[in-house]
């Protein structure tokens, strides 16, 4: 750490310019690519027990176009204004900042509501995560993205928070850019999700 | 220290080492080295051929290892000695890259050979003898569909005739293992295995489970007892004959955890059920969503 | 719940352990209000996030976990002496491999080396620190409680039973019931994320914290062994994380991963538990390597024979090791296709492996041999890992492997390569930096008679067992029958056994000897060596390094010492030093995660969320930290440098 922590780069844009953060942002990225095998071995899962509905219904008896529109469509417009947020944070303007990262948790509250909607809907039609291993294995996907993204909302409070009570500063900066690393690698997963879960799931 | 005592004392740890090696390699309890099948020997032959291959690494790595240790050992003689700035060499690690890769290959190739060569019938000319093998804590049950006939912990087979034993479990997983007529392989719930096997004489051979499948384990021994084909057909027919019928109940009593010694059926379970074509819990849906688990404390039995 | 459900009960043994638990506790609690220590422990240690400190725990975690996984060896070894002993039975014997297993590899292993890596890493490439001190805390103390919780389960609850590969459906409800298996489940996965944090911590410290001049290429090899270490550990370590909380969702939430009904599939846990388990029996030997590689060079007196080589042989087995898992199960009737990849990329990992020992064996070829103990552990790992890598051929030779799976044969394989690869790099990377992390040597002559003891005692008890695997004796047997003709050699292992022991207990031995007797390493640079941490005082400041070092060559050290100079400081260099403050939070939300994880195991929720809600507030108070740490003045530094030069 020592001195180097403090090398300060007026160069690069605010949450690059000192060490710590550049050491951390590396650091996050890292954390994702294990986030990325984390994921790929939930949807290998899903991908080999899909087909083992045992006596409980199957993906297509279940899952509905509506609601996965909706929330695709919820969480995809929550990325492009968390990138509106980044991109106002980069022209120094806080108030475009907050507004766009407010509207960013907003939008992925409505999802999780739309999701957690879904899933209790499954539940009561007889669907439960008890019934089949397909069930078992779609619940727990889809389930760990949601926890994902809902921790994510309460991140994005948090540093809205520390926004209002210091302004931006190289940490606040960092700390944004981050967090909207975490949400962009989460738009990515849902993706996946949509094809190989949903998309897949009423066409076979 | 004393260098030269280390280096003795070295040599010395592998002695009785060299000693057992030869001794237990007389000894005919060494079952997966005294084959008794086609199938055991086909892979005797591969695990000889790659010892001859191991031994010859081992020489000459334990004699480099040897020779650059006795001649390089900081001695007063060579107190003054400041070793070469070696930083390495080309040739050499192109050298000792293309001969593992050129034994590696040497043993690949009889290994995927002997790997499929394993999954058919070791001869053509007799029509093999299927059996049912049903893995159960902690017993095995043998299943002759064609004779119609069932055998818990026991199995008779004819010699010179192929086996097939199609493999399953009704409970955890076991590993279905004769070594002195061949290798195992896993007997699964909901899924069926197969293993054919051989034997070449009449004779009585162990079989025990390799995969640990809880506290009796261990006791999940069979006989296989291979017979001349006249002996095995009149055994065949005494069974028909005389032995009980199984029915429903009697299976679920052999089923429940617990050792059962031998028996004799004259039927099998395949009638009711065949745990390879299904979970062992279909349609048991209450028992298995116990969501509120209570501690079932017969964890310690004493 | 009955206390006899709670409490383990009926067992003169384990009401011993309560009884020796207890007292211990009590001890330590009088021991440190006696001498007035607990703000000691507290500032010194319980907060630290001192990269050398925390590597001194993980170690001392490590040893305890040698002692308790190699009684319970022993414990099986006198079990199995004769044929039918009565001394345990089936559950006890179950249970002590079970744990046997699961600490000796990812509690003892795992701790033992990523202690060594904390406290030489940061010092071999020149830095004050690891790139995340407070992330290091945490990670070793998630590592701490996950041990705690696993290893309370013997007097509290019952440990598991299903071995350490807890394969479904034996390590279902059905089959395991009660809370053994939780614990395994959920202990597990606390130390797993410790283990994950330290991955990405080491990576980012060695790709970004280098001193400058110090090139990937002119890393020491150790450093390097952990660069590729730490990618393992990212890419395999999500892989159990998963495993164990479906195993987990199987266990408490009754879901259908595994089960034999509705559509379960208990060959996927063997697939994910393999998937993540071959690469982490690479993430323990590959650090290793390179704590021989460093041994090898500085008591040869030589640099290391084809470096080039070597990293491209780490980076080669390192990726092999994510191909071959399914080795592992041969005989689960994958088909001979499959079955013959695997056979074929398992053998060609002993390409790379057998290039690096060509590689040790020239760097002694021309070097001039100092026979210490840390160099004596090094050389025996030679013929004896490869005689473990050899069978380890045979093996994945699919045909065969379906005559050794499961047997004594592969027991003997893997207690060759992991105890002739890892333990002896941890006996020989204890006894290199221990004058790095305590200021004192070990002293030599005790360390020759453990090295000796343990390593022939090694022999005598793996290598008949080779011979045991083809008499068709199969792994975790709780006994066996008379008239096999199994008695000879078990008897043999069980001599060979008592010898490790003892070796063991001479080891503990010169360590407190050393501790009173041993002699002060005054230079910092005990054995003339190679790599930078010897440029520093024995044990370092705090700091580390007064100045960061500019590096010119491999070796780095040798290379100044070679020009003249070694590693001198003009005080006109000297600059304030920033530092990390300490913190008791990693503390405190570890002592959550395993309350956290006790609810789990007893599934009592309403403990298990209060606690979630903890670790919460703690992360939160994390988010809202502005600590930036402190700086040392360069008076302070001028002190701290001058007393050390005193002693020299």
């Amino acid at each position: 750490m020592a001195e180097a922590a403090h090398r300060y780069d007026e160069t690069m844009p605010l949450e690059y310019r000192t060490q710590e953060s550049r050491l951390n942002i590396l650091g996050f990225w890292i954390f994702l690519g294990a986030e990325v095998a984390l994921f790929a071995t939930l949807f290998a899962t899903y991908l080999v027990l899909f087909q083992r509905t045992g006596s409980g219904p199957t993906a297509k008896e279940l899952f509905e176009v509506k609601d996965v529109l909706i929330e695709t469509l919820l969480l995809l417009t929550s990325s492009f204004t968390c990138g509106l947020a980044v991109f106002e944070m980069r022209r120094n303007r806080l108030s475009g900042l907050l507004t766009w990262l407010l509207v960013t948790l907003l939008l992925g509250a409505g999802f999780i509501t739309f999701e957690i909607r879904e899933f209790i809907h499954y539940v009561h039609e007889g669907a439960t995560m008890q019934t089949s291993a397909f069930l078992s294995s779609f619940f727990v996907l889809v389930g760990t993205h949601g926890a994902h993204v809902s921790l994510g909302i309460g991140w994005m409070i948090l540093i809205i928070i520390q926004i209002l009570q210091r302004g931006l500063t190289p940490r606040t900066a960092r700390k944004v850019f981050i967090v909207s690393l975490y949400w962009h690698f989460l738009d990515v997963v849902w993706i996946f999700i949509f094809t190989l879960v949903y998309l897949t799931g009423m066409v076979i | 220290m004393k260098h030269g005592k280390q280096r003795g004392r070295k040599w010395f740890s592998w002695l009785p080492l060299s000693l057992l090696l030869l001794l237990s390699g007389c000894s005919e309890n060494i079952v997966v080295l005294n084959p008794k099948g086609p199938v055991a020997k086909e892979q005797y032959d591969l695990i000889m051929w790659s010892i001859g291959f191991m031994l010859f690494i081992i020489v000459v790595v334990f004699a480099l290892f040897a020779a650059v240790l006795i001649r390089y050992r900081e001695k007063p003689e060579n107190a003054d000695y400041e070793p070469p700035d070696e930083e390495g060499n080309t040739l050499l690690e192109i050298v000792w890259t293309a001969i593992p890769v050129i034994i590696v290959a040497a043993l690949a190739i009889p290994t995927v050979k002997s790997t499929f060569a394993l999954e058919k019938p070791p001869r053509h000319d007799v029509k093999p003898l299927t059996i049912h093998v049903t893995s159960a804590n902690w017993k095995w049950i043998f299943s002759y569909p064609e004779q119609n006939i069932e055998t818990v912990n026991y199995v008779n087979i004819p010699e010179d005739v192929p086996v097939k034993f199609k493999l399953t479990s009704a409970g955890p997983m076991n590993s279905f293992w004769v070594p002195e007529l061949g290798g195992q392989k896993y007997a699964m719930d909901g899924m069926e295995t197969q293993l054919i096997l051989q034997a070449d004489h009449p004779g009585s051979y162990m079989g025990r489970s390799a995969n640990f499948s809880g506290k009796q384990f261990a006791h999940m021994e069979f006989e296989v007892v291979a017979q001349t084909q006249d002996e095995f057909d009149k055994w065949v027919k005494e069974v028909q004959q005389t032995a009980p019928k199984l029915n429903k109940e009697k299976y679920g009593e052999i089923l429940k955890p617990g050792l059962v010694g031998r028996m004799t059926f004259s039927n099998t379970h395949l009638e009711w059920v065949d745990h390879a074509k299904q979970n062992s819990h279909h349609g048991d849906d209450e028992k298995r969503n116990d969501r509120h688990g209570d501690m079932e404390s017969d964890h310690y039995e004493h | 719940m009955k206390w006899s459900e709670f409490f383990v009960t009926g067992e003169p043994l384990i009401y011993a352990a309560d009884v020796a638990i207890v007292l211990t506790i009590i001890g330590i609690v009088f021991v440190l209000t006696y001498f007035k220590k607990w703000k000691w422990l507290w500032d010194e240690w319980l907060t630290t996030v001192d990269h050398k400190k925390i590597g001194i725990m993980y170690i001392i975690c490590a040893v305890l976990m040698l002692f308790r996984g190699g009684v319970d060896a022993l414990l099986m070894r006198a079990q199995l002496t004769v044929p039918n002993m009565k001394f345990l039975d089936a559950q006890h014997y179950n249970e002590i491999f079970t744990t046997h297993g699961t600490i000796m590899i990812l509690f003892m292993a795992m701790p033992f080396l990523i202690g060594l890596m904390n406290i030489v890493v940061p010092l071999q490439i020149g830095a004050r620190d690891v790139a995340f001190p407070y992330l290091n805390a945490l990670s070793f103390w998630l590592f701490f409680f996950g041990a705690l919780l696993f290893n309370i389960s013997f007097v509290i609850g019952g440990s598991p039973d299903a071995g350490w590969t807890a394969y479904f459906p034996l390590a279902s409800n059905e089959f395991s019931p009660g809370v053994g298996n939780n614990y395994y489940a959920v202990a597990l996965q606390i130390s797993g994320i410790g283990t994950l944090m330290t991955g990405i911590n080491f990576l980012v410290t060695i790709l970004k914290m280098r001193a400058p001049g110090m090139t990937l290429m002119r890393m020491p090899m150790f450093t390097w062994t952990v660069l590729i270490t730490s990618v393992l550990i990212i890419f395999a370590f999500p892989v159990f994380t998963v495993a164990l909380a479906l195993m987990t969702f199987d266990r408490l939430f009754g879901t259908q991963f595994f089960s034999m009904a509705n559509g379960g599939m208990s060959m996927l846990w063997a697939n994910l538990f393999w998937i993540w388990g071959h690469p982490e029996v690479y993430i323990v030997i590959l650090p290793s390597f390179g704590i021989f590689s460093e041994i090898v060079s500085t008591f040869a007196r030589k640099r290391l024979f084809g470096y080039k080589a070597m990293v491209g042989s780490i980076v080669g087995i390192a990726f092999l090791s994510f191909i071959v898992w399914v080795h592992h199960f041969f005989t689960m009737g994958a088909g001979p296709a499959v079955n013959s990849f695997f056979s074929i990329t398992t053998m060609a990992i002993a390409i790379p492996t057998g290039v690096k020992v060509f590689n040790w064996l020239f760097t002694l070829r021309k070097g001039k041999i100092r026979l210490t103990t840390a160099m004596l552990w090094s050389l025996a790992f030679i013929p004896n890992f490869v005689i473990g890598g050899v069978t380890g051929v045979m093996l994945a030779m699919a045909a065969a492997d379906y005559q050794y799976h499961n047997s004594y044969f592969l027991i003997a394989h893997f207690h060759y390569v992991l105890i002739a690869g890892t333990v002896f790099a941890c006996f020989a990377g204890i006894h290199y930096w221990y004058p790095k992390m305590f200021g004192h040597l070990l002293n030599e002559h005790l360390g020759k008679w453990a090295f000796w003891l343990f390593m022939i005692g090694f022999n005598i008890c793996f290598f008949p067992m080779y011979f045991l695997g083809l008499m068709g004796m199969t792994r975790r047997m709780y006994t066996y029958a008379a008239g096999l003709g199994w008695t000879p050699l078990n008897v043999v292992a069980t001599i060979g056994a008592v010898l490790m022991g003892i070796g063991f207990i001479v080891f503990c031995y010169n360590i407190y000897y050393s501790a009173r007797y041993g002699e002060r390493d005054m230079t910092g640079d005990p054995w003339d060596g190679r790599t930078l941490e010897w440029a520093t005082a024995s044990p370092p400041a705090h700091y580390n390094f007064p100045v960061v070092p500019e590096v010119t060559d491999l070796d780095a050290y040798w290379a100044m010492k070679k020009n003249g100079s070694g590693y001198e400081v003009k005080e006109e260099q000297l600059e304030p030093i920033h530092m990390p403050s300490n913190s008791g939070r990693p503390f405190l939300i570890s002592i959550a995660f395993f309350f956290a994880g006790f609810g789990l195991v007893f599934k009592w929720f309403t403990l298990a969320i209060i606690a979630a809600i903890f670790i919460i507030l703690g992360l939160i108070l994390r988010s809202f930290d502005d600590d930036d740490g402190y700086y040392i003045s360069v008076d302070e530094i001028k002190r701290t440098e001058r007393l050390a030069r005193k002693g020299a």
